[in-house]
């Protein structure tokens, strides 16, 4: 780990070496604004920190833990407010886009367009980066939201293959049930009942359905015969939870597979870093398979860069934003972060199986246009209206209200929303 | 200048808190109006839109499952609370040798903050952890005690919790009461032969009036911000089945970037306020007058 982390931090160093903004007139310095604080997380965005050092930069790190970014969120704001911006801050999706509206947010077209961003980007992750043509933020990693875990023990036993349909789904969880283990392992938080909806809808409504849904807001396709059975499907999964999920925490839920008491858990790649820490096995001990249907839901992290007075800043800005991109770092960090590089032109020789899947699904639904963004996950929608979604998904989950009210409680609340 | 500075001495002394109080409290109060009148979103905006986000407000489902359970919490909280505080004092008044060390143990609680509290009571009312387990443990297989994880009753787990977070602090307010009733009237009731039980209906209980009104204020104040408490023991869930005006504020200003729905839900919130205490106010200050 030491030595491939060396390695990585001098490749760096020669990158920006030669780069035109190293070149010694300004000092680039950097305030980072993330939420990157626990274990896993804090050990990545040292990485980074390092190899900004590396490249003679001064880094003055803002951490905001809590609140799953909230808390950074509304730190952001005051800063923002008071005329006294950081230099790059972790937002992602479609907040970009609201900041950039607010006409706080700088221009980093020279460093992509020198860095080749736009080839070496898929084309709908490169979207959220863009501004109304430039470039305004640098992506840092995909995460994938449509994966099934399972306990390959507890398969076996019970004669059950990975589900491809929500059909083998439903069948294999019956099952499942009739043996005595729980079919699905399942926090119940809203988000995490609106990341399990996203997964049943992209199987159902398919990739098109889906970006009609969820990013379009299509009333006709969220009215549809379709969604209604999104939600019917919904109400089959409530019946393969225990009683007791209500309000566990995701990681609890993944702990619950490990140990053979639940077999399936859906929910994004980050579950694959709680079975690695335990020492499990991909393939052996655990497996991980696409939610039934076409397409690929991520969640891309990213670093948006703020307008900055100072020659400093602005170096520090463009360094980072080059680092950050950086096929060096993008293996680093992911490896560390459980994710998978954003550019599609790094080697995987060092990462799992799963983690080979997900780049090659990637790459895939990127050329087949299924390449789709996470709603529950805040990449496809703002937060007004993604709210509204998952409102109605975790009342309806958590009640017994019926499919047909279900689709029209959300588009009233969609339509509310705006 | 010395007989100046004496005359102005104390407006100049107050003045600066007067002026924070003029600018945080007010000020803020003023602003939060304005906004709710915007279309906010991420960051405040100024332009006066009309009362779109209270119409939003009133139109959105999770927003009436906020307000009704403020009312069903407010309402079961206080009621229960004053209730039992009071048969806590009136048992605690009878002279009793240890009388100090129990009412330590009623008043503690109130020493928690209301996260810690929260936490407990959500291991303790947890089906596979806390009460139903243990009890199904003993043998009684068929025990269930599921509110925390059913829609329906969770908002009355957080009624337990708050409850036995502050019915000592309601016992204690109500036995300062009960002490301050004069006893040479109690006495004179004894001898009179009256039963102790129509001492206190006719005429400990009575005097105590204004103690009621002061325990019914702190405890509706309480549960209109309640908040931590919510967070900590059911995280507003199942579903969204225990949000609070207040959790719901929180989450349109921090977690949803909704600034504006926020200010107005903010409004309603004081707006039940006031309904509370200005007739409080009103009546406080008229008998000062008198």
């Amino acid at each position: 780990m030491t030595m491939k982390f060396l390695g990585a931090v001098s490749g760096m160093a020669i990158v920006a070496s030669t780069a035109a903004f190293a070149d010694g007139h300004a000092s680039p310095e950097a305030e980072v604004l993330h939420y990157w604080t626990s274990g896993g997380e804090a050990k990545s965005v040292a990485v980074l920190q390092e190899e900004f050092a590396a490249n003679g930069g001064t880094w003055t790190d803002m951490p905001v833990a809590g609140g799953g970014g909230d808390a950074a969120g509304t730190a952001l704001r005051a800063r923002v407010l008071a005329g006294n911006a950081p230099t790059a801050a972790q937002i992602k999706g479609p907040a970009i886009q609201e900041w950039y509206e607010e006409g706080v947010l700088a221009d980093i077209s020279a460093v992509a367009e020198a860095n080749n961003w736009s080839k070496i980007l898929p084309e709908a992750i490169a979207g959220h980066m863009q501004c109304e043509g430039t470039w305004c933020a640098a992506p840092v990693n995909v995460h994938r939201v449509d994966w099934i875990w399972a306990n390959a023990e507890v398969l076996s036993a019970n004669g059950i293959d990975m589900p491809t349909t929500w059909d083998e789904f439903n069948a294999a969880a019956t099952k499942l049930q009739a043996a005595g283990v729980i079919p699905l392992a399942h926090g119940g938080q809203a988000w995490q009942d609106a990341t399990v909806f996203e997964a049943v809808a992209l199987g159902i409504l398919g990739s098109d359905g889906f970006r009609k849904a969820f990013v379009e807001l299509d009333m006709d396709t969220l009215k549809s015969d379709d969604m209604v059975a999104v939600f019917d499907q919904m109400r089959t999964m409530r019946g393969y939870v225990d009683e007791n999920f209500s309000g566990r925490d995701w990681n609890l839920a993944t702990a619950m597979v490990m140990n053979g008491e639940a077999a399936f858990q859906i929910m994004g790649d980050w579950a694959k870093g709680e079975f690695m820490a335990a020492g499990k096995v991909p393939g052996e001990d655990f497996l991980c398979l696409s939610t039934p249907g076409e397409g690929f839901l991520y969640n891309v992290d990213s670093f948006a860069m703020f307008a900055v007075d100072g020659d400093d800043k602005q170096a520090g800005q463009a360094l980072l934003a080059e680092l950050v991109v950086g096929e060096s770092f993008q293996e680093v960090f992911n490896l560390n972060k459980g994710s998978i590089p954003v550019r599609t032109d790094v080697a995987l020789d060092n990462f799992d199986s799963c983690a080979v899947l997900s780049a090659d699904d990637m790459a895939a639904s990127n050329e087949g246009g299924s390449l789709l963004p996470s709603y529950a996950h805040g990449m496809a929608l703002r937060g007004a209206q993604a709210g509204a979604i998952t409102d109605t998904v975790t009342a309806h989950f958590n009640s017994d209200m019926s499919s047909a009210d279900a689709v029209q409680m959300l588009a009233d609340a969609i339509a509310n929303s705006m | 200048m010395t007989k100046w500075l004496e005359e102005h001495m104390p407006k100049l002394v107050l003045a600066p808190s007067f002026i924070v109080v003029l600018i945080f409290v007010y000020g803020f109060i003023a602003w939060t109006a304005w906004v709710s009148l915007t279309r906010s979103r991420l960051l405040p905006r100024y332009e006066i839109d009309g009362f779109i986000q209270y119409d939003r407000l009133f139109a959105s489902p999770r927003w009436d499952t906020a307000f009704t359970n403020l009312f069903v919490f407010g309402f079961l909280f206080i009621v229960i609370a004053m209730i039992l505080g009071l048969i806590l004092a009136i048992l605690l008044d009878q002279n009793i040798r240890t009388e100090g060390a129990i009412r330590t143990i009623y008043l503690y609680p109130m020493a928690l903050s209301m996260i810690v509290t929260g936490t407990a009571w959500k291991w303790i009312l947890n089906p596979g952890l806390g009460l139903e387990a243990t009890v199904r443990g003993w043998g009684f297989e068929d025990f269930t005690f599921n509110w925390l994880v059913d829609p329906d009753m969770a908002i009355y787990t957080v009624v337990i919790a708050a409850i036995w977070q502050s019915s000592g602090f309601v016992m204690a307010l109500f036995l300062a009461g009960l002490r301050s009733v004069d006893q040479e009237i109690i006495k004179a009731a004894q001898v009179d032969g009256i039963p102790t039980w129509r001492v206190y209906t006719a005429i400990i209980i009575p005097a105590m009036a204004p103690i009621f009104l002061s325990a019914f204020i702190v405890l509706s104040h309480l549960a209109i911000k309640s908040f931590d408490l919510v967070i900590a023991l059911t995280g507003g869930g199942p579903g969204y089945a225990t949000d609070l005006p207040a959790t719901y504020m929180y989450t349109m200003a921090f977690s949803r970037g909704d600034i504006g729905q926020a200010a107005s839900s903010a409004m309603i919130m004081m707006m039940v306020v006031f309904t509370i205490v200005v007739p409080y106010l009103y009546s406080e200050l008229r008998t000062k007058d008198d």
